[in-house]
């Protein structure tokens, strides 16, 4: 450190003694930067840094697997295919993103200094959830993009590229894996604990659902109300999405409170009105 | 500028913030005084909305903090300089600070500058800066958007003693140039020389208020310290005259002023060695007034005894 000096501090602080602020000229900060500061956020610690970056290798890795595997047994393969093998590890790993924009803020106590910033608390968590979603939809790209080279190159070494997507799939993939982040946000703001949100969400996505088919096989009635209740099958339903009559979108819906918004919305009202120490 | 109003938080029956009311000027440093747990630390979340009130109210400049658009532009806040993200970088905490603020990057090397953080400093992780380090940058932060407030908890804690001047220059500067500063302390010296007005807290109530000399005044009557070449002679001068006198150590404590003791040694023409204020001083007066909320009373301390046994 060198030796300290007492500089100017400012300059519009004058010899004039306001007792009012004059805040007319000052607006009021954007929606848009506040994305923006959120955005880098997610990435300028070596924790969130490589969080992204195992999404992205994994994205990578799994397509070039699925490529390598088919191409060398010859086996059939589609553009959709590939996504969806990536899909498969992204839905594990976009949670945890989810869950790490909420409760990094709290287990480092940054967020005295967010809140001091803009006390609109809000803004703050719908521009976190605005990051969630961009960074789900940059995998979703990416996922769609190294499918695309993948099946080129299955076209190139086997002669028979299949590029059949469906639209069904890629609307499934978008709306899938953006619950699955949405779920992990849910988590974490329910919970503002980084540890207890990745353990109960492997239970929510691991465990509830064999619970449910158990209960489901025992109790007649239980059978009945199982799909109401279980948000995992109902998810999985979205990846044939034309097929989905309104009963299957009931059984989404209704689970989604049950297991999304429910813990979304007393987490968020928790963080609203806390006290931030 | 600042303005506290029948402020009162309350967790389940413990009364952390008591009916306190005080207003900060503009241009003058206030002094926040008082032991650790005297609710310093709840006011000042109430001033910036982290922690709502039970009762009261607490606005800046005539707004309460949540409606000062783009906030960081007219309070700057210091409440805790550990609460920043152990893993990022003290220049990327200020660029975080300059993008939400809406201010340019260049704004960042300036405070860097003026809390004497070097390039390479600012470049460490948090979790790497010593205590004195993570309040610089916790100033530089606060300072960043220009405010014409300053809310400051605890910033001299960590500080060494050369950066303690520093601050102290600093934020007289500030104050000079007609900002308001309200700054906390629990330990009186740090504050006594730059604070233009003190207001003293324990158990969550202020206990005393004013500048050095009517925090004084308030201390109790005058008492004076006195030595001389013949104690005995001035002693029963002193009690001729009318004023309490008694022993002290190797001198005699009197209940008078200075001029009073001065006087009657002159009359009495004793030679004097030494003749000073024996009024309870600022730290005296801090204690006294806080001694309910002290977690230590001064009394239980004891020596240990010569073979190091307990007596």
């Amino acid at each position: 450190m060198t030796s300290p000096s007492t500089g100017s501090v400012s300059g519009s602080v004058t010899g004039t003694s306001p007792i009012v602020l004059d805040v007319t000229d000052t607006a009021p900060i954007p929606f848009g930067r506040l994305v923006g500061v959120e955005l880098r956020k997610a990435r300028d610690t070596r924790a969130s840094f490589w969080l992204l970056a195992i999404i992205g290798i994994v994205v990578v890795l799994a397509e070039a697997i699925a490529l390598i595997v088919t191409t060398v047994n010859d086996d059939k393969i589609q553009f959709g295919d590939f996504t969806a093998v990536a899909a498969f590890l992204t839905s594990v790993l976009l949670p945890v993103l989810g869950i790490m924009l909420v409760t990094t803020e709290w287990t480092q106590r940054s967020a005295m200094v967010t809140f001091t910033l803009e006390s609109r608390r809000s803004r703050v968590i719908l521009a976190k959830l605005a990051v969630g979603v961009i960074l789900t939809l940059a995998t979703i790209v990416l996922a769609t993009a190294i499918g695309a080279i993948c099946t080129a190159l299955y076209g190139l070494f086997n002669g028979h590229a299949d590029w059949h997507y469906g639209w069904d799939g890629f609307f499934g993939f978008i709306i899938g894996q953006n619950l699955a982040m949405l779920t992990g946000f849910a988590l974490a703001a329910l919970l503002l604990n980084t540890a207890a949100a990745i353990v109960i969400f492997f239970i929510y996505t691991y465990v509830l659902p064999g619970l449910i088919a158990l209960g489901a096989h025992y109790m007649d009635w239980f059978d009945k109300l199982a799909p109401w209740i279980d948000f995992s099958s109902a998810q999985g339903e979205l990846y044939e999405l034309s097929d989905m009559t309104g009963k299957e979108w009931g059984h989404l819906v209704v689970s989604g409170i049950i297991w999304l918004v429910v813990p979304l919305v007393i987490g968020l009202r928790r963080i609203l009105r806390a006290e931030v120490k | 500028m600042i303005k506290v109003e029948g402020l009162t938080r309350k967790y389940g029956s413990f009364v952390a913030v008591d009916d306190v009311s005080f207003t900060c000027q503009p241009g003058r440093v206030t002094g926040f005084l008082g032991p650790n747990g005297a609710g310093k630390s709840t006011t000042m979340r109430v001033m910036v909305g982290l922690t709502p009130p039970t009762k009261g109210e607490v606005t800046i400049g005539g707004l309460r903090y949540h409606d000062i658009p783009n906030p960081g532009r007219h309070v700057g806040v210091l409440l805790d300089a550990s609460a920043q993200h152990g893993g990022r970088t003290g220049r990327e905490v200020l660029t975080l600070g300059a993008m939400t603020m809406g201010l340019p990057e260049s704004r960042v090397d300036e405070m860097l500058d003026l809390v004497s953080l070097t390039k390479a400093e600012a470049k460490r992780r948090i979790r790497n800066y010593s205590l004195g380090m993570k309040q610089r940058l916790g100033i530089a932060h606060a300072l960043l958007g220009d405010p014409q407030v300053l809310i400051l908890d605890e910033p001299a804690n960590g500080l060494d003693p050369a950066g303690i001047r520093w601050m102290r220059g600093l934020l007289k500067n500030y104050a000079d140039r007609g900002g308001t500063v309200l700054l906390s302390s629990h330990l009186l010296h740090e504050v006594e020389q730059i604070a233009d007005e003190m207001i003293l807290i324990g158990n969550g109530r202020i206990v005393a208020r004013g500048d050095r000399e009517t925090l004084l005044a308030g201390a109790g009557p005058a008492q004076t310290l006195v030595t001389s070449l013949d104690n005995a002679a001035l002693a029963a001068a002193l009690q001729a005259a009318g004023l309490p006198v008694e022993q002290a150590g190797r001198g005699l404590r009197v209940q008078a002023a200075a001029a009073d003791v001065g006087r009657a040694a002159l009359s009495a023409q004793v030679v004097l060695t030494d003749l000073r204020d024996g009024g309870a001083g600022l730290e005296d007066l801090f204690l006294q007034l806080t001694a309910d909320t002290q977690r230590e009373a001064p009394s239980s301390l004891q020596a240990p005894t010569p073979e190091g046994t307990v007596a």
